[in-house]
């Protein structure tokens, strides 16, 4: 649920980018998004279909380039990704772990067209 | 007709996080230390803000602000009745509170005249985990009947927590919960937190809790 909330952040910041760089139509989206941001992709799609009709954005599709958790071990310096729950280090056993990356929510770049030239 | 990549590298919450910051220095200039208390839903976050204000009356003035999915203030009639001033913050069905919602409940409150104030999240491990409230200090709730695995299943939750309140340890002898289990999962993810367990309803370990309260609200009023 909290997609929702996600996704109107998403559309204040693609909007105010558009507006800054004079777009005539918003096409792509381009996001990272960590696997601890718990972000369901769908359900970013089905709001952002809501939230967009009769704009510049509502054309657009959205790209989510996933990133997995990652943590380090402190003993053995093995990193590793979490697979669905956390885990001690599948090396040699360790709870001396630490998080790495893994919760992002970035709104990396957009995809813009404009239909004329200014002269 | 040109397309054009546009650069942003924008967090998305940044919009919530500029908002947390300034709820953070409003309550420090007021001397205030803020608490976000997240939990399961009946993991006992009221019961367990209830014995608090029982606890440190007349040593703490508490103010509180709950958040629910929807417009009951059942919640915050049962904090007014124990004598703290409490404002109910509705989400409207969102599963989570966010910064401009605690702003809200703030401007609310008697600021002035307050040492702490709480902010009861929605009962949820997932969503509230992302958004930044502008509390000095988050505490995860967690009560013996939900099982000893929920840090290992709801890691994110589990992170960047000051304190975490074991509830219910009344219920031990029936349930099988692990407090060591448990506890290393929230060590993994915390490794200097405070773990607190504590029952509202025979009082053990809440002294412990208030102990570690009255800490941070001395710090936080010296700052």
């Amino acid at each position: 649920m909290h997609e929702l909330s996600a996704t109107r952040h998403i559309f204040e910041i693609v909007m105010a980018q558009a507006h800054l760089s004079e777009a005539d139509s918003v096409d792509r989206i381009n996001l990272v998004i960590g696997d601890f941001s718990n972000i369901v992709p769908d359900c970013v799609n089905v709001y952002w279909k809501e939230l967009t009709k009769g704009s510049i954005c509502e054309n657009a599709e959205i790209h989510f380039d996933r990133r997995a958790v990652v943590f380090s071990c402190q003993q053995c310096q093995n990193t590793f990704e979490l697979q669905g729950k956390l885990s001690i280090c599948p090396n040699c056993g360790s709870d001396q772990i630490s998080f790495l990356s893994g919760d992002e929510m970035l709104v990396e770049s957009i995809e813009i067209t404009k239909f004329e030239e200014n002269s | 007709m040109t397309s054009i990549n546009v650069p942003i590298i924008q967090n998305i919450l940044q919009a919530n996080d500029f908002v947390a910051e300034e709820n953070r220095k409003i309550f420090s200039d007021h001397h205030i230390f803020c608490i976000n208390i997240m939990a399961a839903p009946g993991a006992g976050k009221t019961a367990l803000i209830l014995k608090t204000i029982e606890l440190l009356r007349g040593s703490v003035r508490i103010g509180v602000i709950e958040g629910d999915t929807a417009s009951v203030t059942i919640d915050s009639d049962k904090v007014v009745l124990a004598g703290a001033p409490a404002v109910q913050v509705t989400t409207a069905g969102d599963c989570h509170m966010d910064a401009m919602m605690v702003r809200k409940g703030m401007e609310q409150l008697p600021l002035d005249e307050l040492d702490l104030v709480i902010i009861e999240n929605i009962g949820n491990l997932i969503c509230p985990a992302e958004w930044d409230l502008g509390s000095h200090s988050n505490t995860l709730i967690a009560s013996i009947a939900e099982g000893d695995d929920k840090p290992w299943k709801y890691p994110n939750i589990y992170r960047n927590l000051n304190a975490v309140v074991v509830t219910k340890t009344d219920l031990l002898p029936y349930v099988d919960f692990n407090l060591e289990h448990f506890s290393q999962g929230v060590n993994i993810l915390n490794p200097d937190v405070d773990i607190f367990p504590t029952s509202a309803k025979t009082g053990a370990g809440l002294d412990l809790w208030t102990d570690w309260l009255l800490s941070q609200i001395e710090a936080a009023s010296r700052a």
